[in-house]
């Protein structure tokens, strides 16, 4: 059911984990629903220079996380803000029809945080 | 180790059913001896499998499988009766075949009552005799759920169903070969199994039909199986549902006692090693090959992906491991928090199964959890 891709970055997901001192944060989802995406980045310079995610889902949600935190690292603001649901799935080789949401879950994760990142700087801390 | 969803056909099952593909294909309606010979191979299965149930054999109609028993026994009844009354008793937790069916019912105007179970999945009989009406003309509550594993208490709902002439039907398609199955025992008046349950065969099952109890059919056709169920019948897959049951008669004993050694260290295990670990359905009340478990913070169709990497089959009623993405109603049923629902899993054993393989089976779960709650923003930190 699930693309090679797909099962590498679930079983093998790269940046999990949290940033102490994130630049911005992006949560998004309901535990209630069985999926939660939590996204932490570090800004530097307008480019994201780290990238961590901790995600509560099915294995779709897990790989596109990880998926999405390779795609998005090293890139400007204004790159990462054109991720979106589709790039991260054909990056994985596509996902089941059911599974696109859990897609979409990651990039507006990464989309969240670094929303939270311009606010947090236009409000000056 | 998913065995409630399906069973490895036994060899010797596949063997009885080989002849009668090729060297004896005759058709059971034909008066010829070719016709014969499955005639006598289609009378001692059926005989073979009412002694399991402590059944007749002119009791026993063969069907396409557990979906089609249940189809047959709740519109053969509700078609029949239509006049007679239009609401049927059954519960919250049945399987789709007869929930699915009840639905369809309520829409062509029978009235369906739900009734509900508690947080281990036990239908309390009082609540069927509450919705005990004048109209009422059948009850139909499984004997043991193929999630969770409860068994139902049968027999009570029996009795309170023949008080108020109404009839009742039961779902035994987990529980044959896995408990001891009985319709006088039970009081049951229709009864549906699955061969594919119980090292059979798939596409064959029977309802067992109390004599003197009248069905309307639903196809139209020939007189076949006494003119319940027209069409030819399925020949090699009643041999092997029949050399199946034979099976699981003799083994009953022996794979009850084994297999709930089996189940109850593989929970005491999980229980034990795993924080924050519960058991779902009732702990003793419970089909012996039954495992049925949740893990706070973790997702299901994860944990099975986990296990999968681990040659280990299981299944989970997660809502992200279902078409709908809707969590399972049988968990929902039992009142688990939303925020619950979607770290369980379900573990049927087979008697093929060793304790080693549970051990294999613990340990690996172990790390999955630990592993997946090490990802999850909802685990509190350790
Ligand atoms: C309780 C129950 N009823 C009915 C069925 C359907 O049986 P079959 O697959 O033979 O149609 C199943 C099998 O999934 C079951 O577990
Ligand atoms: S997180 Fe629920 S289906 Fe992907």
């Amino acid at each position: 059911m699930y693309s090679e891709k797909v099962l590498d970055h679930f079983s093998n997901p790269r940046n999990v984990g949290e940033i102490e001192d994130a630049d911005g944060v992006g949560e998004v989802g309901n535990p209630a629903c069985g999926d939660m995406m939590t996204i932490y980045i570090k800004v530097d310079d307008g480019k994201l220079t780290n990238i961590k995610f901790k995600t509560f889902g099915c294995g779709a949600a897990i790989a596109t996380s990880s998926m999405i935190t390779e795609m998005a690292m090293g890139m400007t603001i204004e790159e990462a803000l054109e991720i979106t649901r589709d790039s991260v799935a054909d990056a994985l080789d596509g996902l089941p029809p059911v599974k696109l949401h859990c897609s979409n879950l990651a990039a507006d994760g990464l989309h969240a945080a670094i929303e939270d990142y311009l606010k947090k700087k236009e409000t000056g801390n | 180790m998913d065995h409630g969803a399906t069973t490895r056909p036994d060899p010797e099952v596949v063997n009885a059913m080989l002849p009668f593909y090729d060297e004896f294909f005759g058709n059971a309606s034909s008066l010829h001896s070719i016709g014969q010979e499955a005639a006598q191979a289609l009378a001692s299965s059926r005989k073979t499998v009412a002694d399991l149930l402590g059944a007749e054999a002119g009791e026993i109609i063969f069907t396409s499988g557990g979906t089609e028993s249940d189809n047959l026994a709740l519109k053969g009844i509700a078609y029949l009766k239509k006049n007679k009354g239009k609401h049927i008793i059954t519960s919250v937790i049945e399987h789709p075949a007869i929930l699915n069916t009840c639905k369809y019912l309520g829409d062509m105007g029978y009235r369906i009552t739900y009734v509900p179970v508690d947080d281990q999945g036990l239908v309390d009989p009082a609540d069927v005799e509450d919705a005990v009406t004048d109209d009422t003309i059948l009850i139909s509550v499984m004997h043991a759920n193929n999630e969770i594993g409860t068994i139902q208490p049968i027999e009570e709902i029996s009795a309170i169903a023949h008080k108020h002439g109404v009839l009742v039907h039961t779902d035994a398609v987990q529980s044959v070969g896995k408990m001891p199955v009985n319709v006088d025992d039970l009081g049951v008046d229709m009864l549906s199994i699955s061969a594919h349950k119980i090292y059979g065969p798939k596409g064959v099952g029977a309802l067992y039909v109390r004599k003197g109890t009248r069905l309307q059919g639903l196809s139209q056709g020939g007189s076949h199986e006494m003119g319940k169920r027209a069409g030819t019948e399925n020949i090699p897959g009643i041999v092997g549902m029949a050399k199946a049951v034979e099976l699981a008669r003799h083994r009953l004993d022996g794979d009850i006692k084994y297999l709930d050694n089996l189940r109850d260290t593989m929970i005491r295990k999980i229980l034990d090693l795993i924080p924050e670990s519960y058991l779902n359905g009732h702990p003793t009340k419970r089909l012996c090959n039954n495992v049925h478990v949740r893990f706070s913070y973790v997702e299901g169709e994860s944990l099975l992906m986990m296990l999968d990497m681990k040659g280990v089959a299981v299944s989970t009623g997660s809502a992200c491991s279902s078409k709908s993405l809707e969590p399972s109603h049988v968990l929902a049923a039992l009142g688990i928090v939303p925020e619950e629902i979607h770290g369980n899993l379900r573990i049927t054993l087979g008697h093929e199964n060793t304790m080693d393989e549970v051990d294999y089976v613990v340990e690996n779960l172990v790390d999955i959890v630990k592993k997946l709650r090490a990802m999850s923003p909802i685990a509190p930190k350790i």
